[in-house]
């Protein structure tokens, strides 16, 4: 396997994203955005797709730029500093997985220019849990028929199509929708990390043959790799949103004063920070390992996936709990910063899998 | 007998090496306490195979695979030693040899010592015929290491040395000992250590073996009275042995990075130790779940390091990190299996007790792990004071 050291493109790349975004997106943006009620910035998303960041895991002759998963993860990675809101998960990484591994050159194309936005609708109930779905896939002719409602379906507010978790006669389906297909409803959700996320209600939804990806009954041949694909990317995600905070928390230490010393001298302080530190740098290692088994072998990557999200979103929570804590009361101010980190690491965590969905799958791996 | 320097080559030689020369006994896949063949003048083999697999390794230079072949080794460089132990763990087979004086004083010498005393101290130890102890630790120097008393006196022709260390491990069973000295008690205290070899055979060296919580006594108090030592034995410059402690250190921190696997992290799984106990406590389950996370995470870790240092990118000060947390998940992992026996692994005529006890000290010993989070803090994170 390729070695656990970041390549010298993987390096270009990220110092190139964080030019770019230090400019185009720093957290004063998703605090402007937030303030005006909108979770979305057209222009931004226009700007990464011409960088190649759409296009990213599509392969060149539908106009991406086909850099892998590994380089999917150093762009999550750099959003994640800056608390980037943006359909870069769900839509460069999940469906564009999914569209690729289903021959959809047409609409990865898209997807690639940055002219379509998807949503992926799984959930139906508080906890990710994709195969033990019920909404019901009726046959209809030489189609179906959906009906049923799924909850936190990410960028469902700005999305054009939706990819739908359906179960029909012959099992789990996967369904390429527009979102404003008739029986449709968006009721959107004001979520905590001022990001886009709605519940949609399908009632009687018309779903034509065409609009299933791969065959039905074999929905998770195609989603399970764009899952992986989406939970590794998720987990970068979170190294970044971490490193943030961290980097934050580690300045205040050094220059907030107290008792007329920098609070940083407090043994008390310097101690647990150390330790967050460590988290960080094994969170680390577990996160570009799935990235590269993704790249290299990615018919068994689950272990790796799994490994990556549930320490991502261990050491992401301790680090926006201790970030709050260490800033003392300005920490809980909404005019810091912090307070955005802690809530997009809430969603983040339970978005895709939960610790305990992943720390589940590593220790059925590991003869539990 | 040369081994080839082309990698693919040397592949196929070594496992026809080894196929021919370890014994079958010695194939038994075990690196537990006990399986360990520790050398020296007072060692007694715990089998013919032992001491054949000892021989064997020795006279080609395989019980130190990285030293120059003057000095004992085989002189290989880090590929062909991956090479190496990849193949010798393929047949299962044991070290031939460990010992401190593979593991710091050899390190310490290749980098600090001259060509004569890298000649004479070198080879037997590479042989197992020398074993060695460390005197670091004092009763008034644990975590403040460079707070050493014990005295060593220019006596013109020779060194006195009078004083006591404590924590030297197996100092009982030790040939010779290297001990941090105070050679200046007059200038701060990191600039007047000498870093000095010390026969255990002098007169005026005893040593007393102190029982720990385990019931084992691994470790020993040694006194030093009077005892004369000949003045080409200090290692490095006079008054300059906190550099050559310091590196030791850190080799040792790194140590860990580059064969630590197996060492702390993973190892049998604990489900299948859990499943193996009478209990089906969710509390426990969960808790070893969490550890199985962490001990995975952690093992990528030293693979990480490992190829960072590949790459020629040095793991440094990081190497604190590894040390912290493989020590405190060593000792997680251990309170687990302890809860997972339940009854049946409070007898010590169990093995579980005594390796349950045993890696309470790891946080302890090569610094503590609050020493490593204040190196970590002031020297990666620049937090002051």
């Amino acid at each position: 396997m390729a070695k656990l050291v970041k390549t010298e493109d993987e390096i270009m790349l990220a110092d190139a994203a964080r030019g770019f975004l230090n400019d185009a997106a720093p957290v004063a943006h998703l605090r402007k955005l937030r303030d005006a009620g909108q979770t979305h910035d057209p222009e931004l998303w226009k700007s990464m797709a011409e960088m190649g960041w759409a296009g990213v895991l599509i392969p060149e002759d539908a106009g991406g730029s086909d850099m892998g998963h590994a380089a999917a993860g150093v762009i999550a990675r750099e959003l994640g500093q800056t608390l980037v809101s943006s359909p870069f998960l769900g839509t460069a990484v999940i469906a564009a997985t999914a569209l690729r591994k289903a021959g959809r050159s047409d609409t990865l194309a898209k997807i690639a220019g940055g002219d379509v936005i998807y949503a992926i609708a799984l959930d139906e109930n508080t906890k990710f849990a994709p195969e033990a779905i019920e909404m019901q896939a009726k046959s209809s002719g030489n189609g179906f028929v959906l009906s049923g409602e799924k909850q936190f379906v990410v960028d469902a507010g700005i999305a054009d199509r939706v990819l739908v978790l359906a179960r029909a006669e012959a099992g789990l389906t996967l369904f390429d929708l527009p979102v404003d297909q008739a029986g449709l409803a968006v009721d959107a959700r004001d979520m905590i990390d001022s990001r886009n996320a709605a519940t949609l209600r399908f009632d009687g939804v018309e779903a034509p043959g065409d609009d299933v990806l791969g065959a039905p009954g074999e929905a998770m041949e195609i989603l399970r790799p764009a899952l992986e694909a989406g939970q590794a990317a998720l987990a970068s995600e979170l190294t970044g949103l971490t490193a943030g905070a961290f980097d934050m928390t580690v300045g205040y230490l050094k220059e907030r004063k107290q008792f007329g010393v920098p609070i940083g001298v407090f043994q008390a302080l310097q101690h647990r920070a150390a330790d967050l530190w460590c988290e960080t740098e094994i969170t680390a290692s577990a996160v570009l390992n799935a990235g590269r088994v993704l790249d290299e072998t990615p018919d068994e990557a689950t272990l790796a996936v799994s490994l990556a999200k549930a320490r991502a979103t261990d050491t992401a929570i301790k680090a926006v709990k201790e970030g709050v804590q260490m800033h003392g009361g300005i920490g809980m101010t909404d005019e810091f910063d912090m307070g955005f980190y802690m809530k997009r690491a809430r969603v983040a965590a339970e978005w895709l899998g939960d610790y305990g969905y992943h720390a589940d799958i590593v220790a059925r791996a590991r003869g539990f | 007998m040369a081994f080839s320097t082309d990698p693919e080559t040397f592949r196929s030689e070594i496992r026809a090496w080894l196929e021919q020369n370890c014994p079958e006994e010695m194939r038994d896949r075990r690196n537990d306490e006990a399986s360990i063949c520790w050398g020296g003048k007072k060692w007694n083999f715990a089998s013919d195979a032992q001491k054949q697999w000892l021989d064997a390794a020795a006279s080609v230079g395989l019980t130190v695979p990285t030293w120059p072949v003057e000095y004992g080794g085989a002189g290989l460089n880090r590929e062909r030693q991956k090479i190496f132990l990849e193949e010798r763990a393929a047949i299962g087979a044991r070290s031939p040899l460990e010992s401190f004086g593979i593991w710091m004083l050899g390190p310490a010498l290749l980098q600090f010592g001259t060509h004569e005393q890298k000649l004479e101290f070198l080879p037997p130890i590479a042989r197992g015929e020398i074993r060695w102890a460390q005197g670091y630790s004092e009763p008034g120097a644990g975590s403040d290491l460079a707070n050493v008393q014990s005295k060593c006196e220019d006596k013109g022709d020779t060194w006195l040395v009078n004083g006591q260390k404590i924590w030297t491990s197996y100092a009982d069973q030790a040939d010779w000992i290297f001990a941090l000295l105070r050679t200046d008690k007059d200038a701060p205290k990191h600039k007047g250590i000498s870093f000095v070899l010390i026969n255990m055979e002098t007169p005026g060296v005893s040593t007393k073996p102190i029982r720990l919580i385990s019931g084992s006594s691994p470790f020993c108090e040694t006194f030093f009275d009077d005892v004369v030592v000949p003045k080409e034995q200090v290692v490095g410059t006079v008054n300059r042995g906190w550099d050559v402690a310091k590196y030791l250190l850190t080799h040792e921190r790194e140590m860990i990075s580059a064969s630590g696997s197996g060492m702390f992290g993973a190892g049998r799984a604990l489900g299948a130790i859990i499943a193996d106990g009478d209990s089906d406590d969710l509390i426990l389950r969960g808790q070893a779940m969490q550890a199985e996370v962490d001990a995975m995470a952690f093992e990528l870790t030293l693979e990480r390091y490992k190829d960072q240092a590949e790459s020629g990118q040095g793991v440094g000060d990081a190497s604190a990190m590894l040390k912290y947390a493989g020590t405190e998940l060593n000792k997680r992992r251990h309170e687990l299996v302890m809860a997972a026996g339940g009854s049946g692994a409070l007898d010590w005529a169990d093995d579980r007790p005594a390796a349950w006890l045993r890696t309470k000290a790891n946080s302890i010993e090569g610094g503590t792990s609050e020493v490593m989070l204040s190196i970590i803090s002031k020297r990666i994170l620049g937090l002051p004071g």
